[in-house]
């Protein structure tokens, strides 16, 4: 029963919403949107769920002192504060209803003094790390190698003023051959003909496993005793 | 070790160092550079330029604070020429970090620049729900099943704004700002396409590429990264010459940017030069020993 009744659901759910989706009528229609609503219910558990799990195995790790426990204890702090900052509406409106992000409430002053500029550097650190892989990586060491160097040259300059200012002498009869349109070619032509070749790749492979789900060909999703 | 063996073997924090300075220098000179709008990011300043007065435009924040640098610009755009043009907007978000974001962005440009604007008239903040690509399907059909109130908790239908508001087809163009999952594509695939509602997007320069594929049929624009949020800004700033004295975060950090990718250039040329001058050292002892045999 554990496995027959998961099966049942994700038949029936599957097979409505893509029916919905070609007979947009009653009583298809009003179940699929009905189906979406109950995933949107359905995902906001995933928060509770989530907020378990990193409790459960960073205070694992804090217990049992593992490697680099300090920063569990740095991740447990920084959850349970902003949890407590935003549940309780500590220096905010107070209520069901009272606005989280309210100016001079503590979630938004956590949210916009601590986790922004956090973040922001983390992001920021990318910079200096694609310049390094960059500096190593793009040799010309056979003929594929050469043209993702000469792709990468293209679009670095293209993206800035001083590509469009390298080229600018070209008569107009030789336009195309300026960086910036050069780079607007490698965007438009072959990374969109890449993209949409592994887009649509992606496309049939999901809808081969909705199908093998649906069907219950593929039953990993249910757990280890899914056999 | 030769010259180019030491450039070959480089440490990786000397050219941190380099990168330091080619963003540090140019922003304390404030070197900035000119943008002219590329016919992506034209494409929406055209469309937003042509909506009547009254339009709604229905904005999601899809993104977090680590993206803030580049997509916050664009907002900031977009939100000048919005209320400019006497638009209605309607700001949501799919990424829980965008709440905020929204409460930051409506303080910093609609009240403070538009102090005339009112909310729930002009302006309205939905806030943040969970659901991704859920949600979209579920407000394209039915918006108000998922959003009871707006984000500080006024029931929607004493919102003014929102009376006339059934589903995502009662908008008139979809901005969708961030890049990431959800974002950009999954309004394109599940909000624009299947509800006939026209969307463009903004994202950070790595994910820009992967959004290529649905333009122009599909998303009307795209503005990609600094670049794209520099060159709204110049298209904002031709339209409308007052945004000059307004602040214009992405034209100003186009100045660093560019300079570090030409660092960057300069680093791979380098990287080059030594590798080719290696392989025809390398080539020249294999034929000594060749010779010697």
């Amino acid at each position: 029963m554990r496995r027959q009744i998961p099966l049942v659901i994700t038949f029936i759910v599957g097979s409505v919403l893509i029916i919905s989706v070609f007979i947009p009528h009653k009583p298809f229609g009003r179940l699929g949107e009905n189906f979406s609503v109950y995933f949107d219910i359905i995902a906001v558990f995933a928060f509770i769920l989530g907020g378990g799990n990193l409790l459960r195995v960073h205070g694992n790790r804090i217990y049992r002192k593992h490697k680099d426990w300090p920063y569990s204890m740095v991740t447990v702090a920084g959850f349970l504060v902003m949890m407590i900052a935003g549940l309780f509406k500590i220096g905010g409106s107070p209520g069901i209803t009272g606005d989280l992000t309210e100016p001079g409430s503590m979630f938004e002053e956590l949210y916009m003094y601590v986790f922004t500029p956090l973040m922001a550097t983390m992001f920021a650190l990318l910079a200096f790390f694609v310049a390094s892989a960059s500096y190593r990586a793009f040799r010309a060491k056979n003929r594929e190698a050469t043209i993702l160097l000469l792709a990468a040259f293209v679009i670095l300059l293209g993206r800035t003023p001083f590509g469009v200012k390298l080229t600018s002498w070209l008569p107009g009869s030789l336009s195309f051959l300026e960086i910036p349109n050069l780079a607007t070619w490698i965007m438009s032509v072959p990374n969109m003909a890449g993209q949409r070749a592994i887009l649509i790749g992606i496309a049939l492979g999901v809808i081969a496993m909705a199908l093998r789900v649906i069907l219950g060909v593929e039953r990993t999703y249910l757990g280890a005793d899914s056999d | 070790m030769s010259f180019f063996e030491t450039i070959a073997n480089i440490d990786r924090r000397v050219i941190f160092l380099f990168i330091g300075f080619a963003v540090i220098i140019p922003v304390l000179l404030s070197f900035s550079c000119t943008e002219e709008a590329s016919p992506i990011v034209q494409a929406i300043f055209d469309k937003i330029e042509s909506l009547p007065e009254g339009s709604k435009v229905l904005m999601s924040f899809d993104y977090g604070p680590s993206t803030v640098p580049e997509i916050q610009p664009m907002i900031d755009a977009l939100l000048r020429h919005c209320c400019e043009k006497n638009l209605r907007i309607y700001m949501m978000a799919l990424w829980g970090t965008g709440h905020n974001l929204i409460s930051e962005s409506m303080v910093d440009i609609i009240e403070h620049e538009f102090p005339h604007k009112v909310y729930g008239v002009d302006y309205v903040n939905l806030g943040y729900k969970a659901g991704n690509q859920g949600l979209i399907n579920v407000i394209l059909t039915d918006m108000k099943k998922m959003y009871t109130t707006d984000a500080v908790g006024t029931e929607i239908d004493a919102v003014p704004m929102m009376v006339d508001i059934r589903n995502l087809k009662s908008f008139d163009v979809i901005l969708s700002l961030g890049g990431g999952f959800p974002g950009v594509k999954e309004w394109v695939l599940f909000g624009g396409d299947p509800g006939n509602v026209p969307v463009a997007g903004g994202a950070t320069a790595v994910s820009a590429p992967l959004l290529y594929p649905y333009y122009p049929r599909q998303l009307l624009g795209l503005l990609g990264g600094i670049k794209g949020a520099a060159e709204y800004e110049s298209a904002l700033i031709k339209g409308y010459p007052k945004f000059k004295t307004h602040s214009h975060p992405g034209i100003d950090m186009m100045g660093p940017q560019t300079v570090a990718h030409i660092v960057i250039v300069i680093f791979i040329v380098i990287g080059n030069i030594t590798f080719f001058v290696a392989r025809r050292k390398e080539g020249d002892e294999r034929g000594e020993r060749g010779i010697l045999k």
